[in-house]
């Protein structure tokens, strides 16, 4: 396994579609950020201090069993568009993919496990599943960073917990983050209020593509803001108690638009589904928002022979720098927009064809 | 509605704010709002972490914090020399031995932030040092409590017996 095998294969395991409530959570997802002691962080290091981190995590990687067989990654030595590709599936932040030096990312096979090195703390673990599993998301990322801690000594105070770069990480150096599609709530106009009252119970949220909260897609990301003074598995576990209840108001919203308003859904379903499959110039914004359409027909059964994975892919493989590496050449944005309608249009007719 | 602020002009921004659950208002005119910094919230994303910071910290975004603070307080961090001014300024501390050198002031921040500045959540063998054991200890009583509900009490005694073990390990290092 190699960074071209990574980056080649377009699916990843975030992706499936049969995982627990994947009919509204994409994905759930585990950080934990750790320092060692004694080292500067990151941005106030020196270039030999980031040399020993690099070099301390590669050796714990050789040496410890369960580790071994992630596939490290030099970001200076990766090529910009599989840098980018690497944040467009989610293994990196878009701060990490500037490929500065000593910067490295270690990543399991599977993509479940993503360690980046030296980004704002030395060490950050990811954990990444599909649909709702925060629990196991967090055991998970836990039992990769027990592997981590038994070679290396953490920044670790008795008071305050593990030490963060940012002291809104100090603490359990823990953010959890759900990625919902709410395009139900979003369409009715409700996506406002409900996330105003999750914040209001220590939830953060975002848009996922797009500026601040205007989200892109009907996508929303859901993550705990508070690090410190609660354990791991209670910042989880309220983070998935705020994410069911969301879950049921939008299956709630749903079922209504399919019980109330059939007509109007199944024609704005159905159109979308026409547009993907036939249009020959498509901007990735306008993808974003037509597949969230589609998936939502999916999902509430109005639309068959389209599977979720594929959306899901589809999500992925439309951004400008894995569309690029699928085309094998860097495109210009018009010429981008052809090859994206070709591919949504391939993508999505095998998929009917095959059922 | 006339301006909270100047009390002549009147008032066209209306501005509700949500800090710590606690729910403010207050109406303003134009220039009174810009006066007070408010209208930047949404017209420049001048909204940022380090200003905020600034805030929490009890100051105002580039007001210079005095160099010396009474009582001795360092202003420099000895391992790495960050100086505090500079954290306020970006957000990040230099290294982990900062949050030692700032910990008076950090603390408040932390308290702030997190509403909280006791970690209650996993250890590190390596570096937990005694928090790994009082946390143990702590899991332990939850266990005696159960067994002691439940009439364990051959159970319970050894669960007693290995927590005044622990306790005495605590207090023969202290």
């Amino acid at each position: 396994m190699s960074l071209g095998d990574i980056i080649d294969r377009t699916s990843s395991t975030w992706m499936k579609a049969d995982a627990p409530s994947a009919d509204v959570v994409l994905s759930s997802r585990v950080r934990l950020a750790r320092n060692l002691e004694g080292i500067p962080f990151p941005h106030q290091a020196s270039d030999a201090d980031l040399a020993r981190v690099a070099d301390q995590v590669q050796r714990v990687i050789r040496a410890v069993r369960g580790l071994s067989d992630l596939v490290v990654i030099r970001l200076s030595e990766a090529q910009a568009l599989d840098r980018q590709i690497l944040v467009e599936k989610h293994l990196i932040s878009p701060q990490h993919a500037q490929g500065a030096k000593h910067r490295l990312v270690a990543i399991r096979a599977d993509e479940t496990i993503s360690v980046m090195v030296n980004e704002e703390d030395h060490i950050r673990i990811q954990a990444l599943l599909p649909g709702l599993q925060l629990e196991d998301a967090l055991k998970l990322a836990s039992e990769v960073d027990d592997m981590f801690e038994s070679k290396l000594d953490y920044a670790f105070d008795e008071k305050l917990g593990y030490i963060a770069a940012c002291p809104t990480n100090t603490g359990t150096g823990l953010r959890a983050s759900v990625m919902v599609h709410l395009p139900a709530l979003a369409t009715t106009g409700q996506v406002g209020r409900v996330l105003t009252a999750v914040s209001n119970v220590g939830i953060a949220v975002r848009g996922l593509y797009g500026e601040g909260t205007e989200a892109t897609g009907n996508l929303f990301q859901l993550s705990n803001q508070v690090a410190l003074g609660r354990s791991e598995g209670e910042l989880v576990e309220n983070l998935a108690g705020v994410t069911r209840q969301v879950i049921d108001q939008e299956r709630n919203v749903r079922d209504r638009l399919v019980r109330e308003r059939r007509d109007q859904l199944e024609d704005k379903v159905n159109r979308a589904y026409g547009l993907l499959s036939h249009a020959r110039l498509i901007t990735s914004e306008e993808a974003l928002g037509l597949l969230s359409d589609v998936r939502l027909g999916v999902e509430s059964g109005l639309l068959s022979g389209v599977d979720a994975m594929a959306l899901n892919e589809l999500m992925v493989i439309t951004q400008p720098a894995y569309l690029q590496r699928i085309m094998g050449k860097e495109l210009g944005p018009q010429e981008r927009d052809v090859r994206r309608a070709a591919l949504i249009r391939e993508r999505i007719r095998a998929r009917k064809e095959g059922k | 509605m006339l301006c909270d602020e100047c009390g002549k002009r009147p008032a066209n921004v209306h501005l509700t704010k949500i800090v710590n659950g606690v729910k403010s208002e207050s109406h303003l005119c134009d220039q009174c709002a810009r006066d007070k910094g408010e209208l930047d919230l949404f017209w420049e994303p001048k909204f940022s972490f380090p200003n905020l910071l600034a805030g929490l910290l009890g100051h105002e975004p580039g007001f210079q914090a005095p160099l010396a603070i009474p009582g001795g307080t360092q202003d420099r961090c000895k391992n790495c020399g960050l100086d505090f001014p500079d954290f306020t300024k970006t957000g990040f501390l230099g290294c982990p031995d900062c949050y030692e050198e700032f910990r008076p002031r950090l603390e408040p921040l932390l308290k702030r932030i997190h509403g909280s500045t006791r970690h209650t959540g996993k250890v590190p063998r390596r570096t937990g040092g005694a928090a790994g054991v009082r946390r143990e200890i702590e899991s332990l009583r939850a266990e005696l409590a159960r067994l002691v509900a439940r009439e364990q009490y051959e159970e319970a005694a050894k669960v007693r017996d290995r927590i005044r073990a622990l306790e005495k390990g605590l207090a023969d290092q202290a």
